[in-house]
């Protein structure tokens, strides 16, 4: 593995109004009122992020938060005021219009929120829209787009029209569509906002599903706190256009940095966040009821642990690492601390 | 709050006392000042502007040389362009291909027979919808064939088939420099809204000196006339794209060309068609008008049937008119709403049934012609002729009722028609410049009011200040009769939907038809005059009025009715105190687009002998004085121009004081 980082991105700003090119010459790091009294508004400000392979990063916010012009920074559909953004060791933002195309065909896909169909097209002819703009010939373009058809459980439909289907299969031909190029780096705007509760649900399992398949390296934007922790290796807390805290989502409920990340998570279900390591302690018994994996979540393991005759044992990769009693499970889950 | 209503009250109270007075006592001030400049501008400040733009138009007709080739070279290039297809069209539609000229003229191939141009609509129309459309599309041209107008009606299809597409793909690619280019788009504006306002009549004439009298040159006016349209809307259509769909097309490496052709103008091809549907209708609308310099065809039979005094020959030929406008109008809205196209699979035939039909029904119906000729041509004694018909019962009218309508005439006339035009044509020139800049200065700001005045100023130095104002006067009189009675029968139309179908169905149909046809019974019952100048402006420009009306209140948000109905408001209170008062903006839009049908027919109306610019404009076309036509076209432009925008901004204070 050449880099660890596919997307590090330094100090972004992006900022509009009359004085927005202006205003980051005369002062590097323009607080709020700063930029409130020149008249300019901040969506992003100097946003600092970088994107590990294979890794589901979730950018969280409200809306008008700058979670998606953020995101779009990063793809360069909103060009940045300032800043530096290295995609795979490439200089994103010195790119050419040429160099640009050449990237988003190869190395970037990208969901949009309402799903970004195009009418006139069918489905299969939708997926498989990013290999027609490169100039694939028909039968190989549709080959590979009747596989990720199948891929996300659309087969039979490919004759059908976008306006045919519901929401969440609309969705699916999103997702299809930027998969189809097998990219690099997959974007998703609110994926999963435009649909029914319980249509989300579904389509989550089906994203990790998807990831467990294919290991992308992921930017996923939510406004959505609890599937940003269901989803996560990583969350970006935005507000107000500036990062509030960049960590895993344990770690953003145990050790809130800012007042506001805590308001977040106070309301989370902590036994859905916290794992099975962080509760244990060190091993004093000789005898175990049970064993459970050191990553899972106390909520996936609490059933077992209320349910066993006495202590289970806490393994990391087979190796013994603590044990876990019925109280300490009840802790979490009575929300003592 | 309080003291703004009382100010601005007092504002509109004053600037027509004024104007009232003046208008009222300005000949008497004239003769106690012995000041002749008060009631007329004086002739030695007079612009010139009507010689310059003769002299200009002379001077690239004669001499104007580009490096390698003189202007004339230039529109003979462009006439013979437009020349070879749509002689090719009437070759296939009605004459045949011959070789050879004259009476040595030897037919190589027939044209297409009645039976396959009909099959083939009919097929259009069911492959856009169904097959009642394909049913309503076959009556309409069966209707064409039987009464005896198919040759003149396939002489107009012809030249609606080369316009159509050069206006519409003419407007596309406008539209879609626009988009790219802002700039471009605000250059593009100013002209976009003389050549919607300008009347057609205006550039009839430098389009005759141009490309000299004939089908050419009455595709050109065509062109010019029916473009506008398709270009606005596809610049909304394009920009109406959601943005979501724009940085799909991104994300996926579009370049600039793929992005247009692939994503954006596929996205937007529903809006687009609406503006096809816009290029078609006003096509049409041309076709009489166009007749004057050379069309031929179907408008040239109305013409001439008018100046013969022929009233049946004249309705058939405006009834073929409407009845191919109803078709065409029906088919390409059909395209417009068309959604998803089945996907077919198997052989050729079975993948394409309509083209493969149309080609059965053209090579049958072409060996058939060659063994009996009624499969070639209609046979003549199958024709009915309605013509004598309508003339008896037009003659009958008049006999029985010609008191009746005299009197109404009258009434109408002492009552409203003349105390109006006394008020307008009184108003001093200097004092209506400074009028209409305090009028459009109050309701549009400044820079409007400042704008308007300069117009009106022109005007004025044009030498035109009586017949702009005889046009407002039949202009505004005819808006208020038309909104007098729009409006209630849209408030009807959105109230009880059963009405309401068969009061907008009644209004498409309206709009269908060109506006010439208005002219035709109204000048057979009333003849001609201010009276029935004005039942044409109102009968033409009612249909906006009506549907604005409608929509608006249609589109007032259902929780507020309800909130009304849940405090206790009887339908009569909601009516009043919810929906008009929500609906207002719209009633203002739909007066914007019944003064501009107003203005655009008042034109026409000329015909039919009002003393306004119009009448300018007419008298400018038949002496082929291009300057004179242009200068008093472009007075009317000003005057739409001004009622566009104060209307518009009228409209959107009252969204905004109403938050919508």
């Amino acid at each position: 593995m050449t880099n660890q980082v596919l997307l590090d991105c330094r100090n972004v700003w992006k900022l509009y109004g009359a004085r927005a090119e202006t205003i980051l010459q005369e002062n590097d790091c323009p607080d709020p009122e700063a930029l409130k009294a020149a008249g300019v508004i901040g969506a992003v400000r100097a946003a600092d992020v970088q994107i590990n392979r294979g890794e589901i990063f979730v950018i969280m916010g409200l809306s008008g938060s700058g979670k998606s012009t953020l995101v779009r920074c990063l793809s360069r559909l909103v060009e940045p005021t300032a800043g530096s953004i290295q995609f795979d060791g490439i200089d994103l933002l010195s790119a050419s219009d040429a160099e640009l195309i050449e990237i988003r065909r190869k190395k970037m896909g990208m969901v949009f929120q309402q799903f970004a169909l195009l009418p006139h097209l069918t489905v299969l002819e939708n997926v498989a829209f990013p290999l027609d703009v490169q100039g694939v010939d028909r039968k190989t373009r549709e080959a590979r787009a009747r596989e990720v058809v199948t891929l996300v459980g659309l087969e039979g439909r490919e004759n059908y029209y976008p306006r045919e289907l519901s929401g969440g299969q609309q969705q699916r031909v999103g997702i299809a569509r930027s998969l189809v190029v097998e990219p690099e780096l997959w974007f998703l705007d609110e994926p999963f906002s435009a649909l029914d509760p319980l249509i989300r649900r579904e389509m989550q399992d089906e994203f990790l599903r998807l990831q467990n398949m294919l290991k992308k390296t992921i930017v996923f934007i939510t406004h959505d706190f609890d599937e940003a922790i269901r989803l996560a290796d990583r969350i970006a807390v935005m507000k107000d256009g500036a990062i509030e805290q960049i960590a895993a989502p344990e770690e953003l409920v145990l050790n809130p940095a800012t007042e506001y990340v805590a308001e977040f998570t106070r309301h989370v279900s902590r036994a859905k966040v916290i794992r099975a390591k962080t509760i244990m302690s060190p091993v004093t018994s000789e005898s175990f009821a049970g064993e459970v994996d050191c990553r899972a979540t106390v909520e996936s393991i609490a059933d077992q642990v209320e349910a066993a005759s006495g202590p289970v044992r806490v393994l990391n990769n087979g190796e013994i690492v603590g044990q876990i009693d019925k109280q300490a499970v009840i802790d979490v889950l009575v929300g003592r601390k | 709050m309080r003291r703004w209503i009382t100010w601005s009250t007092g504002f509109w109270v004053g600037l027509f006392a004024v104007t009232w007075l003046l208008s009222s006592y300005s000949f008497q001030l004239y003769k106690a000042l012995d000041a002749r400049w008060i009631v007329r501008f004086p002739k030695a400040y007079e612009l010139p502007t009507e010689s310059r733009i003769s002299a200009l138009l002379d001077w690239l007709v004669d001499s104007a040389h580009f490096v390698f080739f003189t202007f004339r070279d230039l529109t003979r290039a462009i006439a013979a362009l437009i020349e070879i297809p749509y002689q090719f069209l009437r070759n296939l539609l009605i004459e045949g291909f011959q070789s050879g000229l004259g009476a040595e003229a030897v037919q190589i191939a027939p044209s297409l027979s009645w039976i396959a141009v009909i099959g083939v609509a009919v097929l259009i129309a069911h492959f856009a919808r169904d097959l009642s459309l394909g049913a309503l599309t076959g009556v309409c041209f069966l209707y064409l064939a039987v009464f005896g107008q198919w040759a003149s009606a396939m002489v107009t299809m012809a030249s609606v088939l080369i316009a159509v597409p050069i206006g519409a793909v003419g407007g596309l690619l406008l539209g879609i420099a626009a988009y790219r280019s802002p700039l471009f788009e605000k250059l593009l504006r100013p002209f976009l809204d003389l050549m919607q306002t300008v009347p057609v009549f205006a550039y009839l004439v430098p389009v005759l000196i141009l490309f000299g009298f004939g089908p050419v040159a009455a595709l050109v006016a065509t062109v010019i006339y029916a473009m506008p349209p398709m270009v606005r809307v596809t610049i909304v259509a394009l920009k109406a794209v959601p943005e979501e769909i724009k940085e799909a097309g991104r994300m996926v490496g579009c370049t600039r060309h793929q992005m247009m052709w692939k994503v954006l103008v596929p996205s937007a091809s529903p809006a687009l068609m609406v503006g096809v549907n816009q290029v078609i209708m006003l096509t049409l609308n041309m076709v009489i008008i166009a007749s004057m310099i050379g069309a031929g065809g179907l408008g040239f039979d109305v013409l001439a049937s008018l100046r013969r005094l022929d009233i049946g020959g004249g309705i058939e030929a405006g009834l073929a008119i409407v009845v191919m406008a109803i078709a065409l109008d029906r088919v390409s809205q059909a395209f417009a709403s068309r959604g998803v196209h089945e996907h077919r699979s198997g052989s050729y035939l079975k993948r394409h049934p309509w083209t493969s039909t149309s080609f059965a029904i053209i090579v049958g119906t072409l060996l058939l012609g060659q063994f009996i000729p009624a499969v070639q041509t209609y046979p003549k004694d199958l024709t009915i002729t309605t013509g004598p018909f309508w003339t008896a019962s037009i003659e009958w009218i008049n006999v029985n009722f010609f008191d009746a309508f005299e009197a109404i005439k009258l009434v109408v006339l002492q009552g409203l028609l003349l105390p109006v035009k006394k008020f307008f044509t009184g108003i001093p020139w200097a004092w209506g410049i400074i009028a209409t800049g305090l009028f459009a200065w109050k309701l549009a700001g400044w820079r409007m009011g400042l704008m308007a005045m300069l117009f009106m100023a022109f005007i004025s130095a044009s030498g035109l200040w009586g017949k702009t104002m005889v046009t407002i006067y039949l202009c505004g009189v005819s808006v208020f009769l038309a909104s007098l009675i729009g409006i209630p029968l849209g408030i009807w139309a959105a109230e009880r939907p059963r009405a309401g179908r068969v009061i907008l169905g009644l209004m498409d149909t309206l709009q269908t038809l060109p506006s010439f046809v208005y002219l035709i019974p109204v000048v057979m019952l009333f003849r001609v005059g201010d009276f029935s100048a004005m039942i044409a402006v109102v009968l033409y420009a009612l249909a906006p009025a009506v549907r604005y009306a409608a929509f608006g209140l249609r589109e007032v948000p259902a929780h507020l009715i309800e909130a009304g109905r849940m405090a206790g408001c009887t339908p009569r209170q909601i009516l009043f105190r919810i929906k008009l008062p929500l609906a207002t903006p719209h009633l203002l839009l739909g007066l914007n687009q019944t003064i501009m049908l107003a203005l655009s027919m008042l034109v026409i109306t000329a015909l039919v002998g009002t003393r306004d610019l119009g009448q300018e404009v007419y008298i400018a076309l038949t002496k082929a004085n291009a300057g004179q036509g242009i200068v008093a076209g472009l007075c009317v432009a000003f005057i739409a121009i001004i009622a566009d925008r104060v209307v518009h901004a009228a409209a959107d204070g009252q969204r905004r004081r109403l938050g919508l």
